[in-house]
């Protein structure tokens, strides 16, 4: 058996955090015991609001993250296709892309107030550059003597896009797309943190301030299994779309 | 010459169409960029710079070494043995998955939000986990028969540890150095958002509040360049401690 190994690291943090605040190593006020965490978060899954929450959250995440694999893959490939393009834009996105995304936040709050938009903003600007930038490694990546053959061969050049470019670079839109969903969540959850933008991360704050210690846990435990299926869900949907890869055929 | 052409000419023309769109806009979100450059001196003195930037920006850099002292040390530790790498994926891959932000409102249960030590706890956690786990796949990638050379010569643990392990690790050590880095830089802007503070994002935030709009403009541009030159000073040092592994890499690709 492979899984027991995974299974009891869980059992050993999970019986830990049972433990530790009931023994009192830690104030159980601050740390709840596991057992009460789980209580809350039953609590909370029989409610309206959490599953509204979670789906505020998720929308807002999926479309964020559409928007941006759909720009930056047409941009990427535009720019990358076009040398000249390339060159003059480099030095911009070399510029653009290591902004911290937070740094909008004054702006998106002043605009949008507490409304979707401000997380949409953030979390398309965070995801744009992710895959932007390895689309672009992409269609460096494609092999001239290929794309040569294939103009000599008088393909058109939406032609030379979809069979030569689009498979060599699609390894990387993965790759991107993995990045890009992580980033996502991440800003998503910041903006309903910090902003107030309805979904799982305010109401993590209003759990918090107004002191429902196992419900904060409980929710924050939801959002991280969130992050885990984004995870493990992008590698899913990588394997799937890159099935005749080497890379994942080697593999196997 | 015409390299530095091509890449100061798309930056310029971006910010001519900023400077004029803002000056005959007249929006009240976008001020004419000569406003927002004009009040820039007087914003960002030497008051706001020793009282808010300094201090924001000593706090990133002592997260930040915590996480990179304690996500190497524990990588190490989680990647050489086999047994206990296997039992900690799953609660890694979960603390990894978490929205570090979500962090925030988890310590300030146990501390309060309001000194020092809480931010920089919120940012040595957000950075510690990509360290860690590219640390443990650097540990586990490092070639076998590596490891069994150095033992056959009699290599000292030690010289085994900082010569293979660690050489061998740390070109995935950098890659998660990086991804902690613009995390860390997201920590430090937030965890100043929470509670009445000092710093560069709180300040930001309070001219936000204040509706002083171009003073807001001169915050957000000024972490716009604090990001540039993180990534630019990030990339100084990769160059220099893995000046051996590109070199090898270029050489792989010829041959």
């Amino acid at each position: 058996m492979r899984l027991w190994k995974p299974l009891a690291g869980i059992a050993i943090v999970a019986a830990a955090a049972e433990i530790v605040p009931r023994a009192g190593l830690v104030d159980a006020r601050f740390l709840p015991p596991f057992t009460t965490m789980v209580r809350a978060l039953g609590r909370q899954v029989v409610e309206g609001d959490f599953w509204l929450a979670l789906g505020q959250t998720l929308g807002g995440w999926a479309l964020g993250l559409a928007i941006a694999m759909i720009a930056g893959v047409l941009a990427g490939v535009l720019i990358g296709s076009v040398p000249f393009l390339r060159a003059v834009t480099a030095s911009t996105i070399e510029f653009l892309r290591p902004i911290p995304s937070v740094a909008l936040i004054p702006l998106v709050v002043l605009i949008y107030g507490s409304r979707i938009q401000s997380a949409l903003v953030l979390v398309v600007y965070a995801a744009f550059w992710q895959v932007l930038v390895q689309v672009l490694y992409g269609v460096a990546d494609v092999d001239p003597v290929v794309r040569d053959t294939a103009r000599s061969f008088r393909f058109s050049r939406w032609g030379i896009v979809r069979t030569v470019v689009w498979p060599t670079a699609l390894p990387y839109v993965m790759t991107g797309f993995r990045l890009a969903a992580a980033v996502a969540l991440i800003l998503e959850i910041t903006a309903e943190l910090i902003v107030g933008v309805p979904g799982l991360g305010r109401a993590i704050g209003v759990a918090q301030s107004s002191g429902a210690v196992p419900d904060t846990y409980a929710l924050v435990l939801v959002v991280g299994l969130i992050g885990v299926v984004v995870n493990v869900g992008a590698r899913a949907v990588e394997r799937r779309t890159l099935r005749w890869h080497t890379s994942i055929r080697s593999e196997a | 010459m015409r390299r530095v052409l091509l890449a100061v000419a798309l930056p310029a023309v971006l910010i001519a169409v900023w400077w004029v769109v803002s000056a005959l806009a007249g929006s009240f979100f976008w001020p004419p960029l000569s406003t927002v450059l004009a009040v820039f001196p007087e914003t960002w003195n030497a008051d706001r710079i020793v009282g808010d930037v300094l201090p924001s920006l000593a706090r990133l850099a002592i997260g930040y070494l915590i996480a990179l002292v304690g996500g190497v040390v524990l990588g190490v530790a989680i990647g050489s043995f086999r047994t206990l790498r296997a039992m900690a994926e799953p609660v890694l891959e979960f603390f990894r998955a978490l929205p570090p932000p979500v962090l925030i409102p988890v310590i300030a249960l146990f501390a309060g939000y309001t000194g020092w030590t809480s931010k920089i706890v919120t940012i040595a956690l957000g950075c510690l986990w990509p360290i860690l786990l590219n640390t443990v796949d650097g540990v586990r990638s490092v070639d076998e028969v590596l490891r069994d050379t150095a033992r056959s010569y009699r290599l000292g643990p030690v010289d085994r540890f900082l010569h293979v392990v660690l050489r061998g690790a740390s070109p995935r050590i950098v890659t998660g150095a990086r991804q902690a880095l613009s995390i860390g830089v997201i920590l430090m802007v937030i965890s100043e958002l929470f509670g009445a503070n000092r710093g560069l994002g709180a300040t930001i935030v309070q001219f936000q509040r204040g509706f002083e709009v171009p003073e807001m403009w001169t915050g957000i541009i000024l972490l716009g360049l604090l990001g540039v030159v993180l990534s630019v000073l990030f990339r100084l040092v990769e160059n220099w401690t893995l000046a051996w592994y590109h070199g090898q890499r270029q050489a792989e690709r010829k041959g």
